[in-house]
C-alpha cells in the first residue's frame, strides 16, 4: 500500500486547504446572508396569519404510483397556497399508510383502491378513520395484451379466443402453458381462480412489482413479442404503450365473491378518500377542501405525464396544471 | 472496501474441530456416499413424483398465518393502553428520534428557526475533510471532499445529508449497543452462544417482514427507519468485537493477570486496547450495512437517498436511479476508506518522524481554524449553506448528465443484447434451473427431508444434521415447504455460480497485482450499490423470472467471494509457489495442483458467504419474478391479509440461513481438521 506514511503529503494537503479556504473566505464577502431574501422561498408559505393558525398541519401519505403523486402534488400545492396549511408528505406504502390513521400520523390519503379490508378494520372497529368521498375517478383492474398483438390478432382481446393463442405466450417461467403476468402484490388479484374457471390453458407467473410489469409489457411491445398479463387504469404508462384490455365476462355484484367459483370481470373501483377521525373532526378547511376535491382521469393523467415523463418536479407539475385549471379549482373553493 | 468481508468471514466456527466425524464408513469415501445419496433421491423422485408435496396456492394462507395476523391486529388495537407501549416503545423512540434530529438538524434540514441547518454544505465539506485528515490521512480526507463535493453537483446535496444523518445515527445507536455486547460475547463463551442465534436472525430475517409493524411501534418517522437500520447494522459491530476480543494472545491476558491486573485492568488496559484495530474493522462493516438499509427504509418514509431511487422506480427512470445509487456507492466508499485509514492511524503515526509529531499539533490547530472558518462562512453566507444549481436543470450541475448517460447504456443494452440474454436465460433455466427445482419441489417432503439431513451428516457432521433436521421441520410447520424449495434451488444454483465466477475472477486476481486493483474498485460498487437501481434493465434484459432473480443474487453475492478466494491465493506461501515454479508446473497445474488447493478453506468460506448474500436477495427476486418465500415476503408487507403469511416466509428464509450456513461451516471446519491430520 503506497498510502501509509507520507507525512510531508499531509502538510502539503493542510497547506492547501488552509489557503483554499481563506480564498473562499474572502470570496464570500458581500455574499447573501441565510435568511435575507434569497432563501425565502424555504420558509413555509403562509397565506395569511389567520388562515395558516386554523388549517394547521396536515399530513398526506404519499402511496407509491405516480398519479397518487400527482393529486397529492396539486392538493398539497392549494393547501399551501390557498388555504396557508402546512403540508407533510409522507411517502408510504398503502398498509403503512392506513396504520398511521390509528398512530395519528397520517391525516389523509388520496385515492384508495378499495382495501374493503382494512376499511373493517381502521372505519368500523376503530374507528380512527372516515370515508372522506370519490375523487371522482374509477379505477379499473382488468387484463391487457400490448397493443402490437390486438392490431394482429384482433379476436384475441376477448378472453373466451385466448386459448388460441396460448401457446404463443409460452415462456421459460410457464412450462407448456401460456405465461399471464401478475404484478404488483399490493392488489388483490383472481387471475388464479379466475384463469382456471375459465379453462384458459395459462399460468400466472408473478413479476412481483409494478415496476417488473411495466417493464415487462414496455420490452415485449418494443420487440414484439407476446405478453399478457394484469394492468389497470388510470396509470401513466398506458399513454406510454396503450396496453389493449381483455373482456372478461362482465362483472355483477356478488360474482366475485366466492374465489373458487369467481368466472368474471373485476369490478370498477370508485377510487376514494379516506382521512384520520382526528382531521374530520378539527374544523380545518384543509379538512373540507380535501372533501371538495375531485377531478377527472383525463386531470390526473396530465399532471402524472408531467411528473413521469416531462420529468417535471411534482410542485412544478401541480402549479402548471392550477394555472391552467383556474375555473376547476375556483370550484373547489366556493361554498 | 478491503475489509468488507470481514463482517462474516470472522464468525468463529459454530463446531470446534474438536469434534471430528466419528462414522469412518464414509468418511473414506464421501464423494461416492453423495452421489448414491442423489441416484436415491433421483429414483424416489421418478417414481413418487408430484406426491407428498405440501403445497400451497400463493394466493392462500393457512390457519398459522391467520394467527399472526390476529396477533397483529390484538396488538395494533391494544396500543393506547398498553404499558410496554406507554412506558418502554414511545421513550425508545423519543430518545432516537431527538438523536436523529439533532444530526438532521445540523447537516441536512432546516432546523433552529433557520430555513437551513446550522452547517452548510461548505461547513459539512470542510469538517468532513479535517475529521477524514484528523484521524485518517490526507489521501482520505481529500477523496472525501471531493466526494461531498459531488454530491452537490449531482444536485443530491440535502438528500446526501438526510442519508448521512440517518445513517451516523443507526449506527452511533448501533455501536453504543453493539460494541459492550461484542465485548461481553468475547469474554464469555455462554453469551456468545446465546447471541449467536439472535444474530444469525436479526441479519437473515428480511426486513420487508419488519417493516410494516415497526411503524406501529415506533410510529411513521426518524425512530423507526433508524431501528430497521439497526437491526441489519448492530450484528456486525458485535460479531468483529467479540472475535477481536477473542482473538487477543491468551499469553498477552496471561501477563496481564500475573501483573496483578484487575479484570477490569485487563480489558480496558489490554484486550479493548490490542483488539482495537479489529473493532474499527467491526465499525465499518456496520456503517456499510447501515447503508445497505437505505432504499428499504425509505419505504417507511426515511428521507435521503433512498427516496429518489423508488421515485425513479415508479417512472422507470434508470438514470436518476442510478445517479442517486451513485451517491450511496460514493459515500459508502467514502465511509468505508476513511474508516481503514483510522484503523491504520496506529501504525501511521509509529513511522512518522519526531520532527512530524512535534509539528502535528500546530497542523492541527491550523486545519481546525480553517474548518472553522468554513463553518462560520456556512452558517452565515446562503452561498455556502444551500449548494448552488444552475438554473433549469432538475439535477444539479453534472446529475442529468450522469443520469442521462446511465439512461443510454441501459437503452442500448436492452435493444441489442436482448437475444443473448434471452436465449442464455431459457438454456439456463431447462438445463440447470427446472431439474434442481422439480427435484426439490415435487419430490415428497419426507424424501427431501431425509436426503437433506443425511447430506448434511455426510458433508458435515452429526450437528450440522440435526440443525438441518430442526430447520426444515420449522419449515414444514411455517406451511410453506413448497415455496421454500423453490426458493432453495434457485439460492443454490445462484450460490453455484457465485462459487464458479469467485474462483474464475478470484485466482486471476489472486495471481495479478493489476487486475486486482483494476476489478477491486467495481465489486466494491456491486456490493453497495441498491439493487433497486438495476432491477428495471434486469428485467427488461432476461424478464420477469427467477433466472432473473438469479442474475441479480449474482452480481450482488460474487464480488464477496471473488475477494475471498483471491485473498486466499494471495496468502498461499510463497516458497510453496516458488518452490513448485522451480519444479517446472505450469501455470494451469500451478493453479490446480497447488494454489487452489492450498487455498481450500478460502474456498469454503467463500461458499459460505456466497450462500448468506445470496440468501439476502432472496426477496428483492420476489420483486422481479422469482416468485416463491421472496414474493410472499413482499405481499406481506404490501398487503394486510397477507402479513402472517409473510413473517412464515421470512421465517423459514431464516431456517434455510441457518441450514446452509451451519452445513458449510461444519464442511469447513472439518476441511480444517482435515489438513491437520
Amino acid at each position: 500500500m503506497t498510502r501509509i506514511g507520507s507525512p510531508r503529503g499531509v502538510r502539503r494537503t493542510a497547506r492547501v486547504a488552509l489557503v483554499a479556504t481563506f480564498a473562499l473566505a474572502l470570496a464570500a464577502c458581500g455574499g447573501a446572508k441565510v435568511g435575507e431574501d434569497t432563501t425565502s422561498s424555504a420558509a413555509p408559505a403562509a397565506g395569511g396569519s389567520g388562515t395558516a393558525a386554523a388549517c394547521g398541519t396536515v399530513n398526506i401519505a404519499i402511496n407509491p404510483w405516480v398519479g397518487y403523486e400527482a393529486d397529492a402534488a396539486v392538493v398539497a400545492e392549494l393547501l399551501q397556497s390557498k388555504l396557508g396549511c402546512t403540508v407533510v408528505k409522507k411517502n408510504l406504502d398503502e398498509q403503512v399508510s392506513w396504520q398511521g390513521f390509528g398512530t395519528g400520523e397520517v391525516d389523509v390519503i388520496l385515492e384508495n383502491w378499495g382495501h374493503e379490508d382494512l376499511k373493517k378494520k381502521y372505519i368500523e372497529e376503530q374507528k380512527v378513520a372516515v370515508e372522506v368521498g370519490p375523487t371522482g375517478r374509477e379505477g379499473k383492474i382488468g387484463w391487457f395484451v400490448v397493443p402490437w398483438m390486438a392490431e394482429k390478432y384482433p379476436d384475441i382481446t376477448d378472453s373466451a379466443n385466448l386459448n388460441k393463442y396460448a401457446d404463443l405466450f409460452k415462456t421459460s417461467e410457464s412450462g407448456d402453458k401460456g405465461q399471464f403476468l401478475d404484478g404488483d402484490p399490493g392488489f388483490v388479484t383472481i387471475d388464479g381462480p379466475l384463469i382456471k374457471n375459465l379453462g384458459l390453458n395459462f399460468k400466472v407467473i408473478y413479476a412481483g412489482s409494478e415496476a417488473a410489469l411495466i417493464t415487462s409489457f414496455r420490452q415485449a411491445e418494443k420487440e414484439k413479442k407476446p405478453a399478457i398479463g394484469y394492468f389497470y387504469s388510470p396509470q401513466w404508462f398506458l399513454s406510454e404503450v396503450p396496453l389493449v384490455n381483455v373482456k372478461l365476462p362482465p362483472y355483477t355484484p356478488g360474482c366475485d365473491a366466492d374465489p373458487k367459483t369467481v368466472k368474471c370481470d373485476y369490478p370498477v373501483y370508485n377510487l376514494d378518500k379516506i382521512a384520520s377521525t382526528k382531521f374530520a373532526t378539527s374544523g380545518s378547511p384543509g379538512y373540507d377542501f380535501v372533501k371538495k376535491f375531485q377531478w377527472t382521469n383525463d386531470d390526473q393523467n396530465v399532471v402524472a405525464k408531467y411528473i413521469a415523463v416531462d420529468k417535471m418536479s411534482p410542485e412544478d407539475a401541480a402549479k402548471k396544471w392550477i394555472a391552467d385549471n383556474q375555473a376547476k379549482v375556483d370550484a373547489w373553493f366556493t361554498s | 472496501m478491503a475489509v468488507l468481508e470481514a463482517a462474516k468471514t470472522t464468525r468463529p466456527p459454530a463446531a470446534p474441530p474438536a469434534t471430528a466425524p466419528t462414522g469412518p464408513v464414509w468418511a473414506a469415501h464421501r464423494g461416492a456416499v453423495v452421489a448414491g445419496v442423489v441416484a436415491v433421491w433421483v429414483a424416489l423422485w421418478a417414481l413418487l413424483r408430484n406426491r407428498f408435496t405440501l403445497t400451497l396456492d400463493t394466493a392462500s394462507t393457512t390457519d398459522l398465518h391467520l394467527r399472526i395476523n390476529e396477533i397483529r391486529d390484538s396488538i395494533d388495537a391494544g396500543r393506547n393502553s398498553n404499558p410496554l407501549f406507554l412506558y418502554v416503545f414511545n421513550e425508545i423512540r423519543l430518545v432516537i428520534d431527538a438523536l436523529t434530529n439533532a444530526i438532521s438538524g445540523l447537516i441536512a434540514q432546516p432546523a433552529f428557526g433557520r430555513p437551513v441547518p446550522l452547517l452548510g454544505w461548505l461547513g459539512v465539506v470542510a469538517v468532513v475533510m479535517f475529521v477524514a485528515w484528523a484521524l485518517g490521512n490526507g489521501r482520505v480526507s481529500l477523496l472525501a471532499g471531493a466526494v461531498f463535493v459531488f454530491f452537490g453537483l449531482q444536485g443530491l446535496w440535502t438528500q446526501a445529508m438526510d442519508t448521512l444523518a440517518l445513517t451516523l445515527a443507526a449506527v452511533l445507536v448501533s455501536l453504543l449497543i453493539g460494541i459492550p455486547l461484542g465485548v461481553w460475547a468475547g469474554l464469555s463463551d455462554r453469551v456468545n452462544r446465546v447471541l449467536t442465534p439472535v444474530l444469525d436472525f436479526m441479519q437473515t430475517m428480511p426486513t420487508f417482514v419488519y417493516l410494516a409493524p415497526l411503524t406501529l411501534f415506533f410510529l411513521i418517522g426518524p425512530a423507526s427507519a433508524v431501528i430497521a437500520t439497526l437491526i441489519y447494522a448492530a450484528p456486525p459491530a458485535i460479531r468483529i468485537t467479540a472475535h477481536g476480543i477473542r482473538s487477543v494472545a491468551p499469553a498477552t491476558v496471561e501477563a496481564s493477570v500475573a501483573l496483578g491486573s484487575t479484570p477490569r485492568q485487563t480489558l480496558f488496559g489490554v484486550l479493548i486496547p490490542v483488539a482495537r484495530r479489529t473493532i474499527v474493522l467491526g465499525i465499518n462493516q456496520t456503517i456499510m450495512a447501515a447503508l445497505s438499509m437505505v432504499t428499504i427504509a425509505a419505504l417507511i418514509d426515511a428521507p435521503g437517498l433512498g427516496q429518489n431511487v423508488l421515485k425513479a422506480l415508479q417512472t422507470l427512470d434508470v438514470g436518476t436511479a442510478f445517479n442517486a445509487g451513485l451517491s450511496i456507492v460514493l459515500m459508502a466508499i467514502v465511509l468505508d476508506r476513511v474508516t481503514t485509514a483510522m484503523s491504520e492511524r496506529v501504525e501511521v503515526a509509529r513511522l512518522m518522524t519526531p520532527q512530524a509529531i512535534a509539528r502535528r499539533p500546530y497542523l492541527l490547530g491550523a486545519g481546525a481554524l480553517a474548518t472553522l472558518v468554513c463553518v462560520y462562512l456556512s452558517y452565515t453566507f446562503a452561498n455556502y449553506a444551500v449548494f448552488p444549481k444552475p438554473e433549469g436543470s432538475s439535477l444539479g450541475y453534472v446529475g442529468d448528465d450522469v443520469a442521462r448517460v446511465a439512461d443510454s447504456v441501459t437503452t442500448w443494452t436492452q435493444t441489442n443484447l436482448t437475444f443473448l440474454t434471452q436465449s442464455w436465460k431459457d438454456v439456463s433455466t431447462a438445463w440447470i434451473l427446472d431439474p434442481v427445482e422439480h427435484l426439490l419441489v415435487e419430490s415428497p417432503w419426507f424424501v427431501v427431508f431425509a436426503v437433506a439431513v443425511l447430506l448434511s451428516l455426510v458433508i458435515g457432521n452429526l450437528r450440522a444434521a440435526v440443525t438441518t433436521a430442526v430447520c426444515l421441520a420449522v419449515v414444514i410447520g411455517t406451511g410453506l415447504w413448497s415455496d421454500t424449495m423453490t426458493t432453495l434451488a434457485a439460492v443454490l444454483v445462484a450460490t453455484v455460480l457465485t462459487v464458479l465466477i469467485g474462483v474464475l475472477v478470484g485466482v486471476w486476481m489472486g495471481r495479478s497485482r493489476g487486475a486486482d486493483r483494476a476489478i477491486r474498485p467495481v465489486l466494491d460498487a456491486a456490493q453497495v450499490l441498491p439493487s433497486f437501481v438495476y432491477l428495471i434493465p434486469f428485467v427488461a434484459l432476461f424478464g420477469a423470472t427467477r433466472f432473473t432473480a438469479i442474475v441479480a443474487a449474482v452480481v450482488y453475492s460474487a464480488p464477496i467471494a471473488i475477494k475471498l478466494v483471491a485473498d486466499g491465493i494471495r496468502n498461499v506461501s510463497a516458497t510453496t509457489v516458488e518452490a513448485a515454479l522451480s519444479a517446472g508446473t505450469s501455470t494451469l497445474q500451478m493453479i490446480r495442483k497447488v494454489q487452489l488447493p492450498m487455498a481450500r478453506e478460502a474456498l469454503v468460506l467463500a461458499t459460505n458467504q456466497g450462500l448468506i448474500y445470496v440468501l439476502s436477495m432472496v426477496v428483492v427476486g420476489g420483486l422481479i419474478g422469482a416468485g416463491a418465500l421472496g414474493y410472499d415476503v413482499v405481499a406481506g408487507f404490501r398487503q394486510s391479509t397477507y402479513f402472517g403469511k409473510g413473517l412464515a416466509a421470512g421465517l423459514a428464509i431464516v431456517m434455510l440461513g441457518v441450514m446452509l450456513d451451519r452445513v458449510t461451516q461444519a464442511a469447513s471446519g472439518r476441511t480444517g481438521g482435515a489438513k491437520k491430520r
